[in-house]
Formats: C-alpha cells, structure tokens, sequence
C-alpha cells in the first residue's frame, strides 16, 4: 500500500549513512533475528499537533536528566553543619548546612551551574505541565480505551512519579521554603492512624527534622525514582508501539489500519521539536530566575517566609490544606485529625485511583466492544467529556486555593473571605463546570449537524424577490461531511422490563437497574434524530 | 538556519570562557553572574532553538511526506490462540494444592526481612512530642541573640520569638539544635491586662500582661509568625490558622483544630522572666496517640 521511496533499496553515497546500515544489519541478524529497524522506518505515523504532547514529556525529561546529572558532580547530600564561607557575601559567616552550601557553591563558584541549575527546574516544571496536558488530551480523546488501558495506568504512574521526584528534588537544597514544606509533610504523616508518630519517625531518622532527611530524598531523588521512571517510560513506549497510534476518524481511515506519514519524515519532525524544546527550556532559564534559595536562606524550624507555598504541581494539596475545615474527631480516645488526613492522604489516594480505574469504569458502562483505534472527538461524548471539566474545576481550585494568601493581597480582599469564596467554590464549580461543557457539547453537536443538513455559512447575504433577506450556504465537501457524520450513535442500554408478561422478574435486577442509569448518566442527554 | 544554529553554540562555549574571570571570584558580582547566565543561555538557547526550526523545516520541505496506509494486529490474539496455549500447562499447580499453598504462602513472607530492616531508617533517638526544653526556672532567650529578657525590655503590642536558655547547651555538631528549633520555640507578646481573659487556672502564667506560646502551629507545624497587634491575633503564614492570643491561643479561622499551647511565666530573683514548667500540653499538629 505504501508510496514512499524505498530507502532500503537505494544505496547511500555518504560515508556515514553506508556505516549506519551497516550497524542496523548488524543489530537486526544477531540480536532481534528480524528486520523491526527497517520495517519500523516504513510505519505510518499519524499527526496531530495534540499528539506531540507526550513528545514534549519525553524530551524535557531528557534535559531533566542531562542538567541533573550535571548537578550531581557538586552538591553535596548532607544536613552537616558548615559555616558558609563562599562567594555570596550576604549569608557569609552564616551556620547552614553542607546541602545549603554546595547548592550556592554551584550557583555562584561554577561555570554555567546557575543556568544549570535552572535549566534543571524549568525542564521539570516543562515535564510535569507536558504530562499532565498529555493525560488530558488522551483522556479528551478517549485513546484510553482497550488495548491501551494498561498503559494509562503506566501514565498515570509516570506522572505520579515525576511529581514525588520534582518534590523530593525540591526539598534537597535544604533552604528556608522547602523546609517548610518538609514540616508540612511531616505533620501530614503525623495525622496517620495509629502508625503515623512511627511512620514520622522512621522518615526523618527520629525528631523532626533530624540530620537524615536530605541525604533520604537524594537517594529517592537521583536514584530510586530515575530508575522506576524510565522503566515505567520504557513500558509506555514499548507498549505505544505494540498498539500503534490512534488517528481521527476521517476519509480512509477505520479502526483496522493506520493512516499516516512514514516514520522517516515523522523522525525528523520530532528531532527539530526535541531540539526546539531544549532550546525553549535553555532560553527560560538563561531568562527566567527561578528557585533563588539564596533569598529565601537556610532552612530553620523556628522561621517561615510570609507568603509560602508549594511549586505549583504540589499546590492543589497544599490548596486542600488551606480549605479544610477544623475536624478532629476521637475515635475510641484516639484523635482522628481529619483536617490533615484528609486532605494529604485521602485526596491524593482518591484522585489517584480515580484516574488510574476510569477507563474500566467507562468500558462497564459503556460496554467493551473490541480494540479502540478511532479517537473520539470530546463534543461526541458529552458526558466524559463534561466529567474531565469537572475534575479539571475542581482541581484548578484546589490550585488556586494554594495561593489564597497571594490572591487576597493581589486582590485586597481580606484572606478569610478569600478562604470562604474558595471553600464554596470547591463544592459548586465542579457539578457546574460538569453540566456547562455537557451542554457546550450538545451545542457544538447541533452546530456540526446544522452545518451537515444545510451547509458552510458564507457570509454571504442575498435578497429574495419578496425583500427577505437570507445567508447564501454552500454544502460541504464530501470528505468534510464524513468526517462530521462519522461517529458512533450511543443510546443508553435499556433493561428489560422488571416483571415480565408472566409475571416473572428479571434476572440480575439489582446491577442492571445500576448500569441503565448510568448508561443514561452517559448517552441519555443527545441529539434525537427526529430533533431538528 | 542550521549555520546560524552552529555559530551560537560556538559562541556560547566563548562566553563560557569569556565572562567571569580567571579564577572565581571572592565576591561574586550578582551583576556579573546575570550576564554570564544571559549570555551562556541566550547563545546555547537560541543556537538549540534555531537548529530544532532547521531540522523541522528539512522534513518539512526536503523529506517525502506521503500518505501511508498500514494494517493494525489485533491486541487480542483470539480465543483460538487462547485455548491451544491456555491451560494444562503441566506445572502442577492445579493439583497439590496444600504444597502449591505452602509456596505461595513462602513467596508472601519472602519481602518480610526486607520490610523488618527498615526498621534502621530510625536512626536517631525516637521523637519526643510530649516534652520540650521548657522547664521549671529555664530562662527565656531572645531569639538570634540569646539574651534574657526582662518585663520592661517588652513594649506593649510587641511580638519576640524565643528560645529557652537550655538551647544553648546542646552540642552544635548534629541535629540537635535544628530538632529543639522545631519544637520548642516561643512567641512572647505583651497585651494590655485588661485585654486578656485567661482560662481558669491560667490566671497566673502571665507577667504583667506578658503572654508566652508556643511558636510551632498546632495544624502542620509551621512557625506561626504574623502578629496584628489590635486584634491579638496570631497568623500561620503556611494555611492561614488564626489563634486568639488574649483567649488562651483559641483558634479563630482556619484548618487548626487546638489552641496554641501556652507556657506559664514567671520573674526570677534576677529580674528576668522564666518559665514556670514546661508546657502543659504537646506542642504542634494533633496525632493518634496524643494525650487529650
């Protein structure tokens, strides 16, 4: 089916290009025993501008890795006090630790180590967004469906796992505000039952904070999470290319093939966007200030800084922290401090798991039918589409609560009222958020159909022999109005009746009532087809 | 674009060498530092950033971008497939089910010693959370510069953070210090008299006025540090707690769920003021085992 040149059959001219094949013959003989290489060039790779966020994922943990391998040469792992001796006069003579010390020394005393250090933060800050977007693209698009559930869990992991190592990152130059975030992270622990005071304890090597705890998260930071993220990373790629891509529903294409440009062409593509993505990063950093520990000083128990919060991948917590009521409850002369437990290990676990098991909770309701390679566009699935808004609202104002101290002194409102806008807001936008995008949905659906039945507006007004004006339409061309009709026509499951005619009742009454209104709950609101 | 793309790397291996000296200097110049990061970044930035553009406008215009068309494998290899290499795999499994039990039950307890060793990760002695370095007749420090204080040394509506005198015996070598910072440090504030409304039993833990307690926020721990003189109230800066200083540290707004831990004062035969005992109370966020 293929027309691209065959780039097998032309031998190179060039030097290098005649090694390279010889090295690709060399690798396809004796280690995989079959030509994946050169099959592989001649895939059909389709594009889409939402499909190079994982792209952009990928690379800017490659630059996360470069800059923080370069990193690891000077700092030095350890709470041991020293008396800062270095070139920045201001903290001069000032008791800190060796971490605190070695993170200035290779700010300010080696070449380049400022903009590593930044390239480091920004190329983090770059993963985590990328990430995150990426998750919501495929989640929008519902490219999670079979055979690529396993590998949502995979990303959900991925990205769980990029957070826990950017905080542990964080909290290793030993200064004032990730200190105080340490302590935050402490009293959470603290507020575990039963196992929390030991749990505590065991983390930080005894008291708070002890002399340990920088040297732990560096062993967490630089080697355990690397390791479960690139083979976590390395399972996602695999498992991208055992599926193969999704496409668009479109002229040609079906969920049996593959439509898209050969792998060479998509190779170059994603070579000049890994390119543009280091230099973006590197630009941010040689722009941007990010992280300046040296203002923020040396961490001590007993001081805070005015204004303090998390980076932003960690503010919904630290928002959640903010709006929780004052509960305490004592459970059999024990005291349950739901204030904390709830926010710091409920909501996580829960927001967790809740990503990890939505794709078999959708395919219950919706029914499995098979391999899934057709993207869904979001306006045809209201309901997901809708719930994702929703997660996204809440989550955004968990977020914005994380800096509800800020927001109030930008604002000049005072902080509590601040705190009670956000706290109602947190139960009221989402549902609402919820019920807007289910209906800007709809909306969009009618539009497609109005443009279906009646054609492209053209601006174009024209006067009737009566005096009427009208809009002059144009149809659509025939691969447009494929694209518009080809989607899948959900009703919602209907259950047989309860009792039937001889007054026998359904088997299984109970689960089938639960999934018909669920499935309502997904396909009930939609276009009739007599609905014009 | 892609030799414009090589010059700016080139150029920012020159400003490497080109910006702060021979040898680094005493005093770092944060100006000097600004322009070597500048420069460094904007030429390796840019250079990166001009070559990526190269290298998608080669696939762009010199590469064939044809429309290919590639048949997918179904992920599931079908039921066929299934039951020829499903079952009866002649492992045994299926038949001695008290040995099959006993294996798994060894495999269940194999990361059991892995588990128990982290046991060592308390290195340090264990926390102490229901005392601090308060005590009966221990001096209050000023914080930074370690003098006692006197009642007249407290201006009305002033805050001082605090440290009992003990402080300074502990070992500086260690986490010690750090440790007795994060649980026994103190905000003293001075309120008319008439202002205050101490508990019962509390009438006598104040100097003239003179309130001390506990720095350390009873929600996540923070350092509660905004004082408003007016309304004596004290603001974690963290998640917003607000305590009542002139109502025994009752908490006003926001997630804490217990009062500030106050300390008893008292003047000794010197003049300066000391505390009465320790607190009464743990300090700091609530846990399971907490006593009250």
């Amino acid at each position: 089916m293929t027309t691209a040149p065959d780039t097998n059959m032309t031998p190179h001219s060039s030097w290098a290009f005649r090694q390279a094949e010889r090295v690709v013959d060399l690798v396809e003989r004796r280690v995989t025993g079959s030509s994946w290489f050169r099959r592989g060039r001649r895939t059909a790779v389709p594009n889409h501008w939402s499909f190079w966020l994982g792209y952009l994922a990928l690379f800017s943990l490659v630059i996360v890795v470069l800059s923080g391998v370069f990193l690891t040469v000077w700092f030095e792992p350890s709470m041991a006090p020293v008396i800062y001796d270095g070139a920045y006069a201001p903290l001069r003579g000032v008791v800190v630790s060796e971490a605190y010390a070695s993170t200035l020394d290779l700010s300010f005393e080696v070449r380049g180590g400022l903009l590593m250090r930044q390239v480091h933060y920004w190329a983090t800050h770059v993963f985590i967004a990328a990430m995150a977007v990426h998750l919501l693209r495929v989640l929008f698009t519902g490219a999670f469906r079979t055979p690529r559930k396993l590998n949502w869990v995979v990303g959900v992991g991925l990205l769980v796992l990029g957070i826990a190592g950017a905080y542990a990152g964080h909290a290793l130059p030993d200064d004032l505000l990730s200190g105080t975030g340490l302590r935050v992270v402490e009293g959470g622990v603290l507020a575990i039952p039963i196992v929390g005071t030991y749990l505590s304890s065991f983390i930080f090597g005894g008291a708070y904070p002890g002399d340990d705890i920088v040297t732990r998260l560096y062993v967490l930071h630089v080697f355990l999470i690397p390791a479960l993220l690139v083979t976590l990373l390395a399972l996602h790629v695999v498992l991208v290319r055992r599926h193969g891509r999704t496409q668009w529903r479109g002229a040609g294409k079906t969920n049996r093939n593959v439509v898209g440009s050969p792998r060479t062409v998509h190779t170059g593509r994603a070579a000049g966007l890994m390119l543009i993505v280091f230099g973006a990063v590197v630009t941010m950093a040689a722009t941007l200030q990010i992280n300046p520990v040296w203002l923020y000083g040396p961490y001590d128990p007993s001081q805070v800084g005015a204004g303090s919060r998390p980076d932003w991948y960690m503010a919904f917590l630290d928002g959640a922290l903010r709006l929780m009521p004052p509960w305490e409850i004592d459970v059999l002369g024990h005291h349950l401090t739901l204030s904390l437990l709830i926010p710091v290990v409920v909501l996580p676990g829960l927001l967790v798991a809740a990503m990890a098991l939505y794709p078999w909770v959708e395919e219950k309701i919706v029914g499995g039918r098979g391999d899934q390679h057709l993207l869904d566009r979001p306006r045809d699935m209201p309901a997901r589409t809708g719930l994702g808004a929703a997660f996204v609202a809440f989550y955004v104002v968990l977020w914005i609560a994380g800096g509800n101290d800020v927001l109030a002194t930008t604002f000049h409102v005072p902080v509590n009222w601040m705190t009670r806008l956000l706290q109602v807001s947190v139960v009221v936008v989402p549902p609402l958020a919820y019920t807007i995008t289910k209906r800007i949905c709809l909306g969009l659906q009618r539009r497609d159909r109005d443009k279906l039945l009646h054609g492209r507006e053209t601006g174009i007004n024209v006067v009737d022999i009566g005096g009427g004006f009208a809009e002059l339409r144009v149809p659509l061309n025939r691969y447009d109005a494929y694209e518009l009709t080809s989607r899948e026509r959900r009703v919602p499951f209907v259950r047989d009746p309860e009792v039937d005619e001889n007054g026998i009742p359904a088997p299984r009454l109970r689960s089938t009532r639960l999934r018909a209104r669920l499935s309502n709950f997904y396909f009930g609101d939609r276009l009739d087809d007599d609905d014009r | 674009m892609l030799a414009v793309a090589t010059l700016l790397v080139l150029a920012a291996v020159v400003f490497y060498f080109g910006f702060t000296g021979d040898a680094p200097e005493r005093d770092v110049d944060l100006g000097d530092l600004r322009n070597s990061n500048l420069a460094l970044g904007l030429a390796l930035g840019v250079g990166l950033l001009v070559a990526g553009i190269g290298v998608v406008q080669w696939s762009r215009l010199l590469m064939i971008d044809t429309r290919v068309v590639e048949l997918r494998t179904p992920s599931d290899a079908g039921r066929s497939t299934r039951r020829r290499f499903g079952g009866g795999t002649g492992d045994g499994l299926g038949r001695r089910r008290l040995l099959r039990n006993a294996l798994f039950g060894a495999l269940v307890l194999l990361p059991l010693p892995a588990v128990v060793a982290l046991r060592g990760l308390e290195a340090g002695a264990p926390a102490r959370r229901e005392h601090t370095a308060w005590d009966e007749g221990v001096r209050l420090l000023t914080d930074g510069g370690y003098r006692p204080i006197r009642v007249s040394d407290i201006q009305a509506g002033e805050m001082v953070s605090v440290m009992p005198a003990s402080f300074l015996d502990l070992p500086e070598a260690g986490p010690a210090r750090p440790n007795e910072r994060a649980r026994s440090p103190v905000v003293l504030v001075r309120i008319p008299p008439a202002e205050l409304s101490p508990a019962r039993g509390r009438e006598n833990w104040q100097v003239d006025g003179i309130v001390a307690y506990s720095k350390i926020c009873t929600h996540v721990g923070c350092p509660v540090s905004l004082y408003e003189r007016t309304t004596h109230h004290l603001l974690c800066p963290c998640h917003q707690a607000t305590f009542d200083l002139a109502d025994n540290g009752a908490v006003v707004f926001g997630p804490a769920t217990r009062p500030l831990p106050q300390l008893p004062l008292r003047v000794d035969d010197d003049g300066y003021l000391v505390a009465q005992s320790d607190f009464t109370e743990p300090v700091g966020p609530s846990y399971w085992e907490r006593d009250a």
